[in-house]
C-alpha cells in the first residue's frame, strides 16, 4: 500500500476511534446500554460502539477507488483496530486510576464493565479489539458483495435494528391484538427477543430482495404504462387507504403513542406555517414561538374556568386566537419589511423574547398569570362528546394539519406562491417586475403566524394548563430545524422532519439529556450529506442538482483547460 | 403628448458624487433611443432612476403623463416600464416558464386566497397566464424550454428569457441594459433584429444602453451621450459619430486633440 492509502486508513480509523472515545466519556454508552435491542445479545450502547467501526471499515477505501481484495480486507481490520485504540487507552486509564472520575463524571466502573463485557480488563480489551477488527473487516467486505445481494441484506439489517429500537410502537400494537403470552415470546420489556429478530430479519430480507430484484422494475413499468385515468384511480385509492390509516391510527396505537402523535401533529402544524415564511418566502424568522404563545394564551384566557378566564367555548376561542396571532404577525412584519437575512433573524429573535418576557412579567400577571400560568383551560366539546383523551385531540389536530397542508399547497402553486418564490430568489428584481414587497411579505408572516396561532390554541386545549416555560426560544429553533431537516419548502418534508425531531425523541425519552447533542450532530450530518433535507421539494432538489451540474461543468472546463495548457 | 417619457433636469447624488447631473431627456413614442457613454458615465444610474430603484434628488420624470418621482419600483413597473439587467438577474432557481409568469404580475389581479377556495376567476386567469407565457416563450425563441431551470439555460437564452420576462407585463417602455453584452457577432445581429421587431411589430418603445457601436448606430433613432453624469451630445447616429466632444469623451482629450491637430496639419499642408 502507498503512503497515501495508509494515511487515509489512519485518518478514518482514528477519527472513528475518537467518536467511540467521546460517546464513552460523555456517558452515552453507559446510558444507552440500558436499552436492549435484542434481549440478551445486543444493546443500543453496544451498537453505539460498533457503528463507528463498521463505518470506518466501510469507508476504508475512498469512494471511486479500487483495491485488490486482500488489501481491502486488511484495510478494514486496520481501521477497526485503530478505532478501538483510544477507547482501550480509556479502559486502561480508568481501571488503573479511579480518581479520574472526579474530572470526568461519566467514566464509571460500570462503563469499564460495559466496554470490557464484564470479563476483566485483559480479556475484555482483547475481546473488544477482536470485535472491532471483525466489524471493520465486515464493513470493508460489504463492498465485495454484488449490489443485488448487498442491497437487500443491508436494508434488512437496518430495518431490523430500527424495528428493535422502536419496539415500543409494535409492542403497543401487539398488546392490543394478541394475548399477553404471545407478546412475551416476541418482545422483552425493552427490545425484541432473538426469535423476533430472526422473524423480522427474514421477512424484511425477503421483501427487500423481491423489491430489489423484481418489484422496483415492475413498479416503474406499471407506473410508466398507466393511462392518466388509471393513474388518477390509483391515486384515489392511495389517498383513501391513507385516510383510513390516519383515522384508525389512534385506536391501533393506544393512548401513549397517540399522545406522541398529538405532539408531533402540533409541531407539524407550526412547521407548516414556518415553512411558508422560511421555505416559500425565504424570510428567516427566529421568533416564531411568539405566535404560538399568543394563540395559546388567547385560548387559555377565553376558555379557562379558573379565576383568570372567561369560561367561553373553545370554538369561539380558536378563531379569535388565530386572528390575534395573525395580527401579531402583521405587526411584527411591518417594521422588519426592509430587513434582510441576518438582521431579520435577529429582530424576530428579539420579538420572540419580548413575548416570552411579557408573558412571564409581573406587569401582566393579573391578566395572564405570570409564572403560575393559566389553569383549568376549557376542553372543546361537541354535542355528546368532550375532548379529553389524546385520541379525541388526535382528530382535532389531524383536521387542523390537513387544513394547513391543503392551504399551504394551494397557495404555493398559485400566484402568491410564485411571488414568494421570486422574493426569496431576488428581492430587488421581484420588486422591479411589479411585485408589491410589502403585501407579499406581510402575507407570508400573517399566514405563518395564523398556523402557529392555531397550533397554540390546540396545544392549550390539549394540555389544559399553560406556563411561560412552554414557550421558550427552543421551540422556535425546534420548528426551524424541522423545516430544514425535512427539506426547506417541502410539505411532506415538514411531516417527516416533525416525526424525526419530535416523534423519535419522545420514543427515546430516557436519553433526553443527549437530545440537543443528537440534534447538533444530526444537523451537521444532514448539511454534509443531504443539505436538501430528508424529503426535499422538487425546487430544492433542482437547486442542488443544478449546483452539482454547474460544478461538474466548471470542473470539466478546468480539466480541459489544464489539458490544453499541458498539451500546448 | 408625443413623448412617452420626459425627464427634466434629473440629478442623482451619492454623497459627494453626482452620478447624474441636470439631465434632460425624452423618449418619443414608438422609437428606439440609446444612451451611450464611457464606463461610469451614469447610464445605469439613470436607468435605476427611471425604474424607481433610486429616488432622484432633483428634477422630475414624467411617464405617459404621470410623474414617477418617488414611486416604488413595483408601482412604476405596473405603469408600464420594464427592464433587463446588465448582469443577467433571472430567478435562477425557477424554471423559464415560472420566470415569465412572475413577470406577468402587473397584469394579474386575482386575489391571493383564490387558489384556496378554487375560485373560478383565479383558475381562468392562471390558465390564460400559462397560455400567454408559453406564447411569449415561443416568441423569444425558447420553444420547449419552459421547464428548464433558468440558470441551466445557455447564456444567450438567458438574455432572451430576461427580455421575455420584461415583456410579460405588457410594458409600454422597455429598458435594455447592454442586451448584447458577451454575445458573439451572430447572436448580436439576431438580438438587434429582435429589438427592432419588438418596436415594429408590437409597438414597444425601447431605451437601450449599449457598448457595441454597431448595434447602437444600427437601430437607434436618437442617441444621447453621457459623460460624468452630464449630457454632452444628443442627436441621430450620423451626427453623434462625427461629434468631437463624443470622441473626446471616449478617447480622452489628448487623443481628440491630436486627432484635430493632425487634421490641422493636413490642412496647413
Amino acid at each position: 500500500m502507498t503512503r497515501k492509502e495508509w494515511s487515509h486508513l489512519i485518518r478514518i480509523g482514528l477519527l472513528m476511534g475518537l467518536a467511540v472515545l467521546v460517546v464513552s466519556v460523555i456517558g452515552m454508552v453507559e446510558k444507552f446500554n440500558e436499552r436492549a435491542l435484542i434481549v440478551g445479545y445486543l444493546t443500543l450502547g453496544q451498537l453505539l460502539l460498533y457503528i463507528p467501526a463498521l463505518y470506518a471499515g466501510y469507508t476504508s477505501v475512498p469512494a471511486g477507488e479500487h483495491r485488490a481484495m486482500p488489501q481491502r480486507l486488511l484495510g478494514g481490520v486496520v481501521v477497526g483496530l485503530l478505532a478501538v485504540m483510544p477507547v482501550i487507552l480509556l479502559i486502561l486509564v480508568a481501571s488503573s486510576w479511579p480518581g479520574i472520575r472526579s474530572y470526568f463524571v461519566n467514566i464509571s466502573p460500570n462503563m469499564v464493565k460495559i466496554l470490557t463485557a464484564g470479563k476483566g480488563v485483559g480479556p475484555g480489551i482483547g475481546l473488544l479489539a477482536g470485535e472491532m477488527a471483525a466489524l471493520g473487516l465486515i464493513g470493508a467486505a460489504i463492498h465485495l458483495i454484488p449490489d443485488r445481494i448487498r442491497k437487500p441484506i443491508v436494508t434488512a439489517i437496518i430495518f431490523t435494528v430500527g424495528f428493535a429500537l422502536f419496539s415500543d410502537v409494535s409492542l403497543n400494537i401487539a398488546n392490543q391484538l394478541f394475548a399477553r403470552k404471545t407478546v412475551r415470546v416476541l418482545f422483552g420489556t425493552k427490545g425484541i427477543t432473538p426469535l423476533a429478530t430472526v422473524i423480522v430479519f427474514v421477512i424484511s430480507l425477503v421483501a427487500a430482495s423481491l423489491w430489489t430484484w423484481k418489484g422496483r422494475e415492475a413498479y416503474a413499468r406499471r407506473q410508466a404504462n398507466m393511462s392518466s385515468e388509471q393513474a388518477k384511480r390509483s391515486q384515489r385509492i392511495a389517498t383513501t387507504v391513507l385516510m383510513i390509516v390516519l383515522l384508525t391510527l389512534p385506536w391501533v396505537l393506544g393512548v401513549f403513542l397517540t399522545d406522541v402523535l398529538d405532539r408531533v401533529g402540533i409541531f407539524i402544524l407550526m412547521a407548516l406555517g414556518l415553512n411558508i415564511v422560511v421555505g416559500f418566502a425565504g424570510l428567516l424568522d427566529l421568533g416564531y414561538v411568539a405566535f404560538y404563545a399568543i394563540g395559546a394564551y388567547v385560548t387559555a384566557i377565553m376558555t379557562s374556568t379558573g379565576n383568570l378566564g372567561m369560561g367561553l367555548s373553545f370554538w369561539l376561542a380558536v378563531p379569535v386566537a388565530v386572528v390575534a396571532a395573525t395580527m401579531a404577525g402583521i405587526i411584527l412584519g411591518i417594521p422588519v419589511l426592509r430587513m434582510r437575512g441576518d438582521y431579520l433573524a435577529i429582530v424576530t429573535l428579539g420579538f420572540g423574547e419580548i413575548i416570552r418576557v411579557l408573558v412571564r412579567s409581573d406587569l401582566l400577571k393579573p391578566v395572564i398569570g405570570g409564572a403560575q400560568g393559566i389553569l383549568n383551560i376549557g376542553r372543546p366539546t361537541i354535542p355528546g362528546l368532550t375532548f379529553t383523551t389524546p385520541q379525541h385531540f388526535y382528530y382535532l389536530i389531524l383536521l387542523a394539519c390537513l387544513l394547513a397542508w391543503f392551504i399551504s399547497g394551494r397557495l404555493r402553486d398559485g400566484r402568491i406562491g410564485r411571488r414568494w418564490m421570486a422574493v426569496r430568489e431576488d428581492e430587488d428584481v421581484a420588486e422591479a417586475v411589479g411585485i408589491n414587497l410589502v403585501i407579499t411579505k406581510l402575507l407570508a408572516f400573517a399566514m405563518g403566524a395564523a398556523f402557529a396561532g392555531l397550533a397554540g390554541s390546540l396545544f392549550a386545549a390539549r394540555v389544559g394548563t399553560i406556563f411561560p416555560n412552554s414557550f421558550e426560544l427552543l421551540i422556535s429553533i425546534n420548528v426551524l430545524c424541522i423545516v430544514i431537516i425535512g427539506g426547506i419548502g417541502s410539505l411532506p418534508g415538514v411531516v417527516v422532519g416533525a416525526f424525526v425531531l419530535v416523534g423519535l425523541p419522545e420514543l427515546l425519552r430516557e436519553f433526553d439529556e443527549y437530545r440537543m447533542l443528537m440534534y447538533g450532530a444530526l444537523l451537521i450530518i444532514m448539511m454534509l450529506v443531504r443539505p436538501e433535507g430528508l424529503w426535499p421539494s422538487p425546487i430544492t432538489r433542482r437547486e442542488m442538482h443544478a449546483a452539482e451540474e454547474n460544478a461538474a461543468a466548471v470542473e470539466a472546463e478546468h480539466s480541459s483547460d489544464i489539458r490544453a495548457a499541458v498539451e500546448g | 403628448m408625443s413623448n412617452l417619457l420626459e425627464a427634466t433636469r434629473v440629478t442623482k447624488r451619492f454623497g459627494g458624487l453626482t452620478a447624474v447631473n441636470d439631465l434632460s431627456f425624452s423618449i418619443p413614442r414608438n422609437s428606439i433611443v440609446s444612451i451611450i457613454g464611457p464606463n461610469g458615465a451614469g447610464k445605469t444610474t439613470f436607468f435605476n432612476c427611471i425604474t424607481g430603484f433610486y429616488v432622484i434628488d432633483e428634477g422630475d420624470i414624467v411617464f405617459d403623463g404621470h410623474s414617477i418621482k418617488g414611486k416604488s419600483p413595483d408601482v412604476i413597473t405596473k405603469m408600464g416600464i420594464a427592464r433587463t439587467y446588465q448582469n443577467i438577474r433571472l430567478f435562477s432557481n425557477m424554471s423559464a416558464i415560472e420566470n415569465i409568469l412572475v413577470g406577468m404580475e402587473p397584469r394579474l389581479h386575482s386575489p391571493w386566497f383564490g387558489p384556496v377556495f378554487g375560485l373560478r376567476g383565479t383558475k381562468e386567469e392562471e390558465e390564460k397566464a400559462n397560455v400567454d407565457a408559453n406564447q411569449l416563450l415561443n416568441f423569444v425563441g425558447l420553444r420547449g424550454k419552459g421547464d428548464t431551470l433558468s440558470s441551466s439555460l445557455p447564456y444567450g437564452d438567458q438574455r432572451r428569457l430576461e427580455i421575455a420576462r420584461a415583456l410579460a407585463g405588457n410594458p409600454k417602455l422597455l429598458l435594455l441594459d447592454e442586451p448584447t453584452a458577451g454575445m458573439n457577432p451572430r447572436e448580436t445581429a439576431e438580438t438587434t433584429e429582435f429589438i427592432r421587431n419588438l418596436r415594429d411589430e408590437i409597438g414597444i418603445t425601447v431605451l437601450l444602453i449599449e457598448h457595441d457601436m454597431r448595434v447602437v448606430m444600427g437601430i437607434s433613432e436618437d442617441i444621447t451621450v453621457l459623460d460624468y453624469g452630464q449630457k454632452i451630445a444628443q442627436g441621430p447616429p450620423v451626427e453623434i459619430q462625427g461629434n468631437s466632444r463624443v470622441i473626446e469623451a471616449y478617447l480622452g482629450r489628448g487623443a481628440a486633440g491630436s486627432a484635430q491637430l493632425s487634421l490641422k496639419h493636413q490642412e496647413a499642408a
